[in-house]
């Protein structure tokens, strides 16, 4: 497959914000988030990589850093083998027209100033690739096709006079009217109601496949990321943990943090009740993360050789990396 | 308390819930009857302004004005909730029926330690109960859920959010109730905390024989503890059942595709049943069945009135016109 992203070796410290007490007594020594540490991967040409965690794993960050809207602290990221992590702004902007985001909260990313065909038509001329008729043209019937039917009344209609389903559709739509080829989508569906997030997924899967579409698909819900993704990076406080097809990863989880994960995914079916007991405990902070593998806190499977060093990500079965040093730390499935 | 099991706790008959407002009336409760079971853990699921949360703060008698229950009753062991009065209703918070909002962090007091919230919710029921008894129970329901009692001398802010979550249930618990409502207590939780509040739900259901309902529009979560399920939709229960006859057999369209749109680990789904089209508006709902306008298997009769509950199988009951 074609590679069309790959990041390499990508780190970014958020400096701690330090009140005057804290410079008064504490002193000198700025103290860091490491929100994602040293974190590589590539997507293939048309593939959806779901990257998988909780909360404060910094699976948001990473999407952020790969369309530069964080700057990056190290590391290289490359666009169709082109390196865009050190070109200037006004260059950037020609891939930015290639590459679009999709955020969480709908309602947040549209200008409740903004009228629907306003919104969605805007790109084409920031991007100056239509203007006028012609982008109101493209931009209705991209509406069609995500279902913002009839396009005509709701071009003109403003983002509080529309359903959550909707307010969705009209992101997708802004999302891909510049004919992007990769789209970061970062919890597109964690807010809305059940019904509306099947209707969400099933018309990402059918863009992607009609606009051939790369996805980045940030999510914490790993049923959701097992629905539609190709391969899947499982990422905790700032590193990827095992990285590798959707198929060996469910079926064969290596590293016990992905073992938990999956074992703590509830099952809309009351017969497969969950029997075992989760790992207790919260993701720590990531000012002063654990030592060595820093999971190894919560591993009912630590031995010491776990809290010196980073355990390298390390090929498990074929495209199947994780970063346990045990040999088989899980029982397989 | 531990006798009983499976006997009738909380009845509810016929209840309609109506919220008055400038551009007419929000009529978010609609004819809703069920009854809970002593030891029952009842999932009530559905989707965001289909009157969930609204039901949930009724058995309390907890609605905000304007919002009032226009007709129908709620009986907690035979008393009508509805008739009683401020002291009555003092005695029944918190002590027999325990409520658990979604958000500790707008619910605790940012400005009071642990120690003592769990000193004011005791003394509201026991005005004689000392600061050394009070804190010697507050640790010892600390304990049960996990957390050391020490912790009982920090502030809301120094906890993990799972922390704070199981403190909201220890202040649910404290002073023993025989019903514990619990409103979306998972949605701010990452799932492995979920996993593990829901581990704990089950082991204090056995340890304080204790009523749950658990009000989620998380059916995957609500399918770990539930042993019966209510679906909501547009202000109506749509189906009641066991867990095991909603999921399996589930007989309403709306849960037939509430439980097809949600995407299943253990299974390997091409495709999502979509279900098109959104909720009704509460303020004129449609005069037949709420969700005639999206149903699939929509007949003529839909519209005119709306399905009584009925029961067509033993312990499921459904509204819905395909089983008259």
């Amino acid at each position: 497959m074609e590679e069309l992203i790959r990041v390499s070796n990508l780190v970014k410290n958020f400096p701690v914000q330090k009140g005057i007490i804290d410079l008064l007594f504490s002193g000198s020594g700025q103290q860091y988030v490491h929100a994602v540490d040293d974190v590589s991967f590539s997507i293939g040409k048309g593939e959806v990589l779901g990257l998988a965690g909780e909360s404060g794993s910094g699976k948001s960050t990473t999407g952020r850093l790969l369309l530069r809207l964080l700057e990056r602290t190290a590391g290289s990221i490359y666009y169709g083998g082109k390196d865009i992590s050190t070109i200037g702004q006004e260059e950037m902007r020609k891939f930015r027209m290639k590459m679009q985001v999709v955020f969480q909260d709908p309602d947040s990313s549209l200008s409740p100033r903004m009228s629907v065909g306003d919104a969605i038509s805007d790109p084409l001329r920031i991007h100056g690739l239509s203007s006028g008729r012609e982008a109101r043209e493209t931009a209705l019937r991209l509406m069609e096709r995500v279902g913002l039917t009839p396009a005509e009344f709701l071009y003109r209609k403003y983002p509080h006079q529309l359903s959550g389903g909707q307010t969705q559709r009209v992101v997708l739509a802004r999302a891909l009217v510049t004919n992007p080829e990769f789209v970061v989508a970062d919890e597109p569906i964690a807010m809305a109601d059940v019904s509306v997030r099947a209707m969400i997924l099933e018309l990402m899967k059918e863009l992607k496949d009609e606009f051939s579409l790369t996805y980045l698909f940030i999510t914490h819900d790993l049923a959701t990321a097992k629905y539609l993704c190709d391969r899947i990076a499982i990422m905790y406080l700032g590193r990827i943990v095992e990285i590798g097809s959707k198929d060996e990863v469910f079926r064969h989880p290596h590293h016990p943090y992905t073992n938990a994960l999956l074992q703590a995914v509830p099952v809309p079916d009351p017969r497969l009740r969950r029997k075992d007991a989760v790992p207790r405990g919260e993701i720590p902070s990531a000012i002063n993360p654990p030592s060595g593998c820093h999971f190894h806190p919560r591993c009912p499977f630590a031995v010491d050789a776990c809290k010196v060093g980073r355990p390298p990500l390390r090929e498990v079965s074929p495209g199947h990396f994780s970063a346990c040093i045990l040999e088989t730390a899980t029982p397989q499935s | 308390m531990s006798t009983g099991v499976g006997e009738p706790i909380l009845e509810v008959k016929n209840l309609f819930i109506d919220y008055p407002i400038t551009i007419g009336t929000v009529k978010a409760v609609r004819d809703v009857s069920f009854t809970l079971n002593k030891g029952d853990v009842l999932g009530l699921v559905g989707e965001s302004g289909c009157g969930k949360s609204t039901l949930g703060l009724s058995f309390l008698k907890l609605l905000r004005p304007p919002g009032k229950v226009s007709s129908g009753s709620i009986e907690f062991e035979g008393r009508d909730i509805m008739s009683m009065g401020t002291e009555e209703l003092r005695l029944l918070r918190g002590a027999q029926i325990a409520m658990v909002f979604q958000n500790p962090l707008t619910s605790l007091d940012p400005l009071l330690k642990l120690r003592d919230h769990f000193f004011e919710t005791l003394r509201v029921h026991n005005a004689y109960i000392s600061r050394s008894a009070a804190e010697k129970r507050a640790g010892d329901v600390l304990e049960q859920l996990g957390i050391e009692r020490e912790r009982l001398n920090e502030y809301p802010h120094q906890l993990s959010g799972g922390m704070r979550q199981r403190i909201m249930i220890g202040l649910g618990l404290i002073l023993n109730p025989s019903i514990l409502i619990a409103d979306e207590p998972t949605t701010s939780l990452d799932v492995i905390v979920e996993a593990g509040f829901v581990d704990l739900l089950k082991s204090l259901k056995e340890q304080y024989e204790i009523s749950i309902i658990l009000i989620s529009h998380n059916l995957a979560m609500v399918a770990e503890i539930a042993n019966r399920i209510a679906v909501m939709y547009g202000g109506r229960l749509a189906e009641i059942g066991t867990a095991e006859q909603i999921f399996a057999e589930p007989l309403h369209p709306y849960t037939q595709g509430l439980i097809g749109c949600v995407p299943n680990i253990n299974a390997d789904q091409d495709f999502l049943i979509s279900m098109p089209g959104s909720p009704p508006d509460l303020v004129t709902p449609p005069a037949g069945c709420p969700f005639a306008a999206r149903c699939p298997k929509v007949m003529e009769k839909c519209a005119v009135a709306p399905p009584p509950l009925r029961e067509y199988r033993p312990g499921q009951q459904a509204a819905c016109w395909l089983y008259e």
